[in-house]
């Protein structure tokens, strides 16, 4: 079973968003990037059907060579192979073309993607790569069990969960649930070494257009103070909510 | 040219939030002049699109068939667009909307956006405004395609009636090649989803303990709300993740959210920084949540909540 699993490189969940050029551009500065929760969660997934089939996981970024870090942090969880292809990812749609043109040659039996990047909220590689490559998606995949040539799924929506099953090949968007947080591997010393042995192949870019542009970013208005009620007084929140705020 | 809008159904009752998206739809289609078609599936009771703006409706058999299909809808909605020259595609943000738009948009060689905020602030070039970094900010974005899929935000736009004469038409049965089947539904409760809920109540590790979640409970019930809770909760076990909000759970965009016990981390504020009006009741007078609320009360939870759960009970009983 060869598996890809897409990483996406976001800033850590505790940053502090702020814009430069007169925000036009992400502010970088003092910001630690992460591997992008939701695809963790699909690599973690991944290692446990390495560890039962002996599945053989490759993980892509597209990015700069600064993307190469956690790359390498995917490869001491236990990653087989890394690729990172060699360009600024611009929009969803070119990431995911870039993804498709380097799948299409591989014929992987699963892809993984997270359900959404945690810095621009696309939520479109996972669904678009699949269409790419003319295979069934599952967005927001909370259960994958393989049974013989069965595949097991479940898909979280609003209000419960969707059975399902399905054959490979496949693309599943992944988020908690997958596995749980607890479920995450923290890279040891021998992995770490290993990472180092492990390949990290950098591949050049296909042609490929944006289909959107970023003009500039803005940040929510500044709060004003919270009011404060006493506890002994809920008859002024109620009063508050309802005819101030008109939120009962 | 014309405006398409995906219809979302839930126990044969059209979604608020896809009233949200007929209203959407209806003035980006007065905007530029043209006509707002709506396409739904296995829908038994049409009339209400007609409030809504709705001039075409084409409602989609189901066969045996009940269960919504990524592949089959997005062929089906791709299939009209192109018939009726289609410049905007507007799903909702709901689960089944926000896996439909990417899909569609592919195949529709179409931009696709998730999570608008409003209406575009142009429409040559296309130009709209949405969240970005877990609600911690938004972004202006420019297609260079002109024609879009949308998922909108939900409660970004609101819904609004606007009487019109839908005419019904349907089209032939488009077949789905994906060897995804699905077999059942599991609910997870009978109450309104965190989605598609006016009000969340949210509750944190200030409750010690899942024995005590009766009092979100209750609160919810006497609201109509959904229940929630934080990261810590759900990774304790205390909740089943589907409940957990935050930046590696659920967004949440309601119109009022009640948070009890919930400290505030920022990962947990950035995803209910959509929601319009927040309160929060904690015994910690310098947890980070008072920061980011509207209101708030310092104060034990197992006396404030079920005080304010009867208050509010007799208030909606009276």
């Amino acid at each position: 079973m060869k598996i890809l699993v897409c990483i996406s490189n976001v800033p850590d969940t505790t940053s502090k968003i702020n814009f430069i050029d007169e925000n036009s551009a992400f502010d970088n500065q003092g910001i630690t990037y992460i591997i992008n929760p939701n695809d963790e969660f699909g690599l973690t997934r991944a290692i446990w059907l390495q560890q039962k089939e002996g599945a053989i996981i490759t993980v892509a970024t597209v990015g700069e060579a600064s993307c190469e870090a956690i790359l390498r942090k995917c490869l001491a969880i236990g990653a087989d192979q890394a690729i990172r292809i060699d360009t600024t990812p611009k929009d969803g749609y070119h990431v995911a073309t870039q993804l498709a043109a380097y799948a299409e040659k591989e014929s992987f039996d699963l892809i993984i993607t997270g359900r959404e990047s945690i810095d621009y909220n696309g939520g479109m590689v996972g669904g678009m790569l699949a269409t790419f490559l003319k295979i069934p998606y599952l967005a927001n995949c909370i259960h994958f069990e393989k049974e013989d040539e069965t595949i097991h799924l479940q898909r979280e929506i609003d209000g419960g969960k969707e059975i399902l099953k399905g054959n490979l090949p496949l693309v599943i968007g992944a988020q908690k649930g997958l596995v749980e947080e607890k479920d995450l591997i923290i890279p040891n010393m021998r992995g770490i070494m290993q990472a180092r042995q492990k390949p990290l192949d950098v591949l050049a870019p296909v042609e490929a257009r944006q289909s959107s542009l970023i003009k500039s970013y803005e940040k929510p208005p500044a709060k004003g103070p919270v009011k404060l009620v006493d506890a002994n007084n809920i008859d002024q929140l109620i009063d508050l909510l309802q005819n101030e705020a008109n939120a009962l | 040219m014309s405006i398409l809008v995906y219809i979302e159904t839930q126990e044969s009752e059209i979604k608020k939030s896809s009233l949200e998206v007929a209203s959407y739809g209806r003035a980006i289609a007065d905007a530029k002049g043209t006509s707002l078609i709506a396409v739904c599936f296995g829908l038994q009771d049409t009339s209400l699109l007609s409030q809504y703006g709705v001039d075409k409706v084409f409602n989609i058999s189901t066969a045996n068939d009940i269960h919504f299909n990524a592949e089959r809808y997005s062929n089906t909605l791709v299939q009209i667009a192109t018939k009726e020259t289609a410049d905007f595609i507007i799903v909702s943000s709901s689960a089944n909307g926000r896996f439909l738009g990417p899909i569609t948009a592919a195949k529709y060689e179409a931009t696709y956006f998730s999570n608008v905020i409003g209406l575009p602030l142009s429409y040559e070039p296309v130009e709209v405004k949405r969240s970005c970094f877990t609600n911690k900010a938004f972004n202006h974005s420019i297609s260079k395609n002109n024609k879009i899929v949308l998922s909108l935000s939900s409660n970004s736009f609101g819904v609004y009636e606007k009487p019109s004469e839908a005419i019904q038409t349907s089209i032939e049965h488009v077949e789905s090649s994906s060897t995804l089947e699905v077999i059942s539904i599991e609910k997870s409760t009978d109450k309104v989803s965190i989605a598609d809920a006016d009000i969340v109540v949210s509750g944190g590790r200030g409750l010690k303990g899942p024995e005590n979640w009766y009092l979100i409970e209750n609160l919810a019930s006497v609201l109509g709300a959904a229940t929630a809770c934080s990261k810590p909760v759900s990774d304790l076990g205390w909740r089943p993740h589907s409940e957990h909000v935050g930046q590696t759970g659920k967004p949440v965009a309601s119109n009022l959210y009640i948070a009890v016990g919930v400290s505030g981390a920022i990962q947990h504020l950035a995803g209910i920084n959509s929601s319009k009006i927040k309160v929060v009741i904690n015994n910690d007078p310098e947890a980070p949540f008072f920061k980011a609320a509207d209101y708030g009360i310092v104060g034990d939870a197992f006396e404030v909540i079920p005080e304010l759960t009867s208050k509010l009970k007799a208030l909606k009983e009276a």
